[in-house]
């Protein structure tokens, strides 16, 4: 901003070198960005996959890890898995979530506001929630034992169901951003030429939901392959990649066939990317200028549809919720089913108790407010204003980047990186600080999708008509983008600081003396076998980011009351 | 970056001065979370003019972090970790060698065998079966007492182990039986078993869990953890199978390069007192000293005996090789089955 002022008031420059000089401030601020994520990402994931191709002293060997790790044996049945679970995952979560996406916006459901609350539990609750509702519910002194004819939830089953839990949220939260400003007009058109609605989905609908699906898709399949939290818990020997990580770097201690792992994991989510960008360049805005907000007529028999399309994915959450809180109530599961709050009196627990609790509360919130602000004005920058493509892809990558490392990989990264004795920045090793910074890093790439995807959203016209009224970019950066965006940047809020409140698997690495942290504890609580309290802590955990959701609902009803009159052009 | 350091450094010790002259030690742990406060408070009430800032977490995660700080270590001490884990702290010289008072009282078993030891142990970690009372009877399994034992065809699929590769616990094991059985007859024992076993889990402490909750009958794990889920309620027997039992040593070590040597000493030398043993003795049936160790509730009364003659160091020697063997044999069970 200072740029453009100061230099428009002090130089008399011709119009012309003005917008030179502005587009270049642009690509500054964009190369900053791509400098704070080369910090934050790439520069730490560099000291630890580099090992891949060095020996345990250091020595640079070339392929020679590669060659041992895939001449093990059991490299392409781990491969094989894990592409199967991945894909079987993604068509399940993406199918759902568009179900559940399509009924929340296209049809006149009452309270739609509990439901989404409903549907995004799974990121509110640490997983490890998920994983032993799983077992109380399908294992072998499961309730619903039966339900499995005789198979075990301990293997491809259990992997599929965790996976499908707890990546369903970040699928839905893209799509509902694809989808919530729909083109009225569209809709209005297609009636009005007598379209059945079956022939106004395939037309409009899915068409101006593509990226958000294939965004969706994305998302879920890199998370599921990069994931070792729930293959370890409830996989048994279900070999997975991301699984033989963590046998590699915390079974073994070995660094370097740890990074091999890594980089093949790298692989899948690369082709994956290069897919994406292929869809991805025919998308247009879908709401320009010109827009009327859509608002579904009446129809009873389509509301009825609406609801049963929510039915699974509102049953399959409840219930896994439901067991989880159940679990944390009982005395000792399955022989003493005596309920009680005892197990909610954390400091006779260990694990840092509520002084971790608070740690986890201000970490949040830090991620939050320093995240948010980060990746909208990142992703501002690469879509609304003029930068050379070359740079913006540059930055899409940089930003989708952090989704295809297993968390595990981040944390040990940040230690070689930002422990290093040579780097300046090693004083906030074992800080709060280095915990949000990864936590941000951590959960940049769907924050930054969300971002995209609402900005793209919007019509370019609305940056051309600010020109033509000599409004800077700035101006309609905070007059009109900002507030459109409003409901996303609430999205990215809350995203992040629910994924604060129950990340484990990199932060495990990362905390000091000082900073425990509540997800950590609910983790540790469970290895020593005090199952009910971890319950109880994170059912904890849950209700604290339930109540951020709340708030973030409310939020999101008072704006869209305030600013409907607005948005509809009555003002 | 030096100046702004010291500058912080001098302020938070103006500060701490301020409330008391303390020393303040960094202590990378993986003790269970809830001996901690007592291990801290036992140790305060001797020296009150040291305090102890915990980082504690698994066994696997406190090592790799430990390794990958390597180049700036964080911590002042380890004390409460794998022996395992601090002979590769030892390999890769980042232990300070220190003879603390007393290391003639301890049994030679117990100690880094060099003169000046890089370690020095605090108590033993062992093996042991955890079967679920409940589930055995339902299934008609007979209570087991061999390690042979759980290689007859009426176990088949009631067992979890801990996969050797993901887990210490599962490792000491393995080791054990090639030990005690000897290289030939120790795989072909482990081919039975596997045909016996549900699954391999990645926790050591995992197995005896789901006996405790029934989702297995037998889980091959270690007896501090079943004696602690035995205390909670758990309907399980541990098992000591006759054979004899892998174990660990748990220990304690000075990380090289500590500013702060003179407590880190204190708290080593303080870690072999009798005291300390004392305390260990509360939750482990074997401790670092002889003679002191009273039995300990759900343990053997001759647990000393019945634990294996172990050669770390050869198990360290040949960790590698035996992992990538146990790999190839036993982990495409899903394919199997």
């Amino acid at each position: 901003m200072n740029l453009s002022a100061s230099t428009a008031a002090s130089v008399p420059l011709s119009e012309k070198a003005q917008q030179l000089a502005q587009r270049w401030g642009y690509t500054l601020l964009l190369l900053l960005g791509c400098g704070v994520l080369t910090l934050l990402v790439l520069a730490p994931l560099y000291t630890l996959l580099s090992k891949s191709v060095k020996n345990k002293a250091g020595d640079f060997v070339g392929l020679d890890n590669f060659a041992q790790y895939l001449g093990s044996g059991a490299v392409e049945s781990a491969l094989f898995n894990s592409l199967w679970v991945a894909g079987l995952s993604t068509v399940v979560v993406v199918l759902l979530a568009f179900m559940a996406a399509w009924a929340l916006t296209r049809t006149r459901l009452p309270l739609t506001g509990l439901i989404r609350g409903i549907l995004v539990v799974p990121i509110l609750a640490p997983s490890l929630l998920s994983a032993i509702s799983l077992v109380y519910l399908f294992g072998n002194q499961g309730v619903l034992k039966s339900w499995l004819f005789g198979a075990e939830i301990y293997g491809p089953i259990g992997v599929v169901l965790g996976s499908c839990f707890w990546t369903f949220p970040h699928a839905l939260m893209i799509l509902l951003t694809a989808m919530e400003n729909a083109d009225g007009r569209h809709y209005e058109a297609a009636t009005s030429l007598k379209a059945s609605p079956w022939r106004i989905f395939l037309t409009v609908t899915v068409p101006s939901a593509r990226y958000g699906l294939v965004s969706a898709a994305f998302v879920v399949f890199t998370l599921v392959i990069t994931d070792f939290g729930v293959p370890k818990v409830i996989g048994g020997q279900f070999d997975v990649l991301a699984t033989d990580i963590y046998k590699q770097v915390v079974g073994q201690q070995r660094f370097e066939m740890g990074a091999v792992v890594s980089v093949l994991l790298l692989l899948p989510a690369l082709l994956a990317f290069v897919a994406d960008r292929y869809v991805q360049r025919k998308q247009t805005a879908s709401f320009t200028a010109q827009s009327t907000p859509y608002k579904p007529r009446a129809n009873k028999a389509r509301d009825w549809f609406g609801a049963l399309m929510l039915l699974p994915a509102v049953v399959f959450i409840l219930a896994i919720i439901g067991m989880a809180i159940y679990a944390s109530l009982v005395t000792f599961w399955p022989y003493n089913l005596e309920m009680s709050f005892r197990n909610y009196q954390f400091d006779l627990m260990d694990g840092g108790g509520w002084g971790a609790y608070i740690n986890s509360v201000q970490m949040a919130l830090g991620a939050m407010v320093f995240g948010t602000a980060l990746v909208f004005f990142n992703a501002w920058l690469m879509e609304r204003t003029p930068q050379p493509s070359g740079l913006k892809g540059l930055f899409h990558l940089l930003s989708l980047l952090p989704l295809a490392v297993p968390g595990l990989v981040l944390g040990l990264s940040y230690i070689f990186f930002f422990n290093d004795p040579n780097n300046p920045l090693n004083m906030i090793y074992g800080s709060l600080l280095i915990l949000i910074l990864c936590t941000v890093a951590h959960f940049y790439a769907v924050s930054h999708l969300t971002a995209i995807t609402a900005l793209k959203q919007l019509d370019r016209e609305f940056e051309a008509v600010g020109e033509s009224l000599k409004a800077s970019r700035w101006r309609v950066l905070v007059t009109v983008t900002l507030p459109l965006c409003l409901p996303a940047i609430l999205d990215v809020a809350l995203y992040l600081f629910v994924n604060a409140m129950t990340t484990v698997s990199a932060v495990v690495f990362l905390y000091g003396h000082d900073s425990q942290l509540a997800s950590v504890a609910v983790l540790n609580m469970d290895e020593a076998g005090d199952i009910a309290p971890a319950a109880a802590m994170a059912v904890l955990i849950t209700i604290t980011c339930a109540g951020a959701k709340l708030v973030q609902g409310l939020l999101r009803f008072w704006l869209d009351r305030s600013t409907r009159a607005w948005r509809q052009g009555k003002v | 970056m030096k100046k702004l350091k010291s500058a912080l450094a001098f302020s938070l010790c103006a500060a701490a001065a301020g409330v008391q002259a303390q020393t303040e030690l960094t202590v990378y742990t993986a003790l269970e979370a809830d001996d901690l406060k007592r291990y801290a408070q036992s140790f305060n009430d001797d020296h009150p003019d040291i305090k102890i800032n915990w980082v504690r977490d698994s066994t696997g995660i406190v090592t790799a972090r430990l390794l990958a700080e390597k180049e700036n270590p964080r911590a002042d001490v380890v004390w409460g970790l794998a022996g395992t884990s601090l002979l590769m702290l030892k390999n890769e010289g980042m232990l300070a060698p220190y003879a603390p008072e007393g290391l003639e009282n301890l049994s030679p078993k117990f100690r880094d065998r060099d003169e000046v030891p890089s370690w020095v142990g605090m108590n033993a970690w062992m093996a042991a079966v955890c079967v679920n009372t409940i589930e055995a009877e339902n299934e008609g399994l007979p209570m087991p007492s061999s390690w042979e034992d759980l290689t007859k065809p009426v176990y088949q699929g009631h067992v979890v182990m801990p996969n050797p590769n993901s887990s210490g616990t599962g490792f000491l094991d393995v080791s054990a039986w090639l030990q005690m059985m000897g290289e030939d007859e120790g795989w072909a024992f482990m081919d039975g078993l596997h045909n016996n076993i549900s699954r391999y889990t990645h926790s050591g402490s995992k197995p005896c869990k789901m006996a405790a909750s029934g989702e297995t009958p037998i889980g091959v794990s270690f007896a501090f953890r079943g004696a602690r889920l035995k205390d909670q309620g758990a309907p399980l027997e541990l098992v000591f199978p006759e054979e004899g039992l892998g174990w660990e040593v748990e220990a304690a070590g000075i990380i090289k390069g500590t500013s702060k040597l003179d407590a880190a000493q204190t708290l080593v030398d303080w870690a072999i007192s009798r005291e300390a043993m004392e305390m260990y003795n509360e939750g482990f049936a074997i401790v670092a000293m002889p003679g002191v160790a009273k039995p300990v509730k759900h343990f053997p009364e001759n647990a000393d005996e019945l634990i294996i003659e172990n050669d770390f160091a050869w198990a360290a020697e040949n960790r590698e090789a035996i992992l990538s063997k146990w790999q190839k044999r036993y982990d495409t069970k899903s394919e199997a089955q």
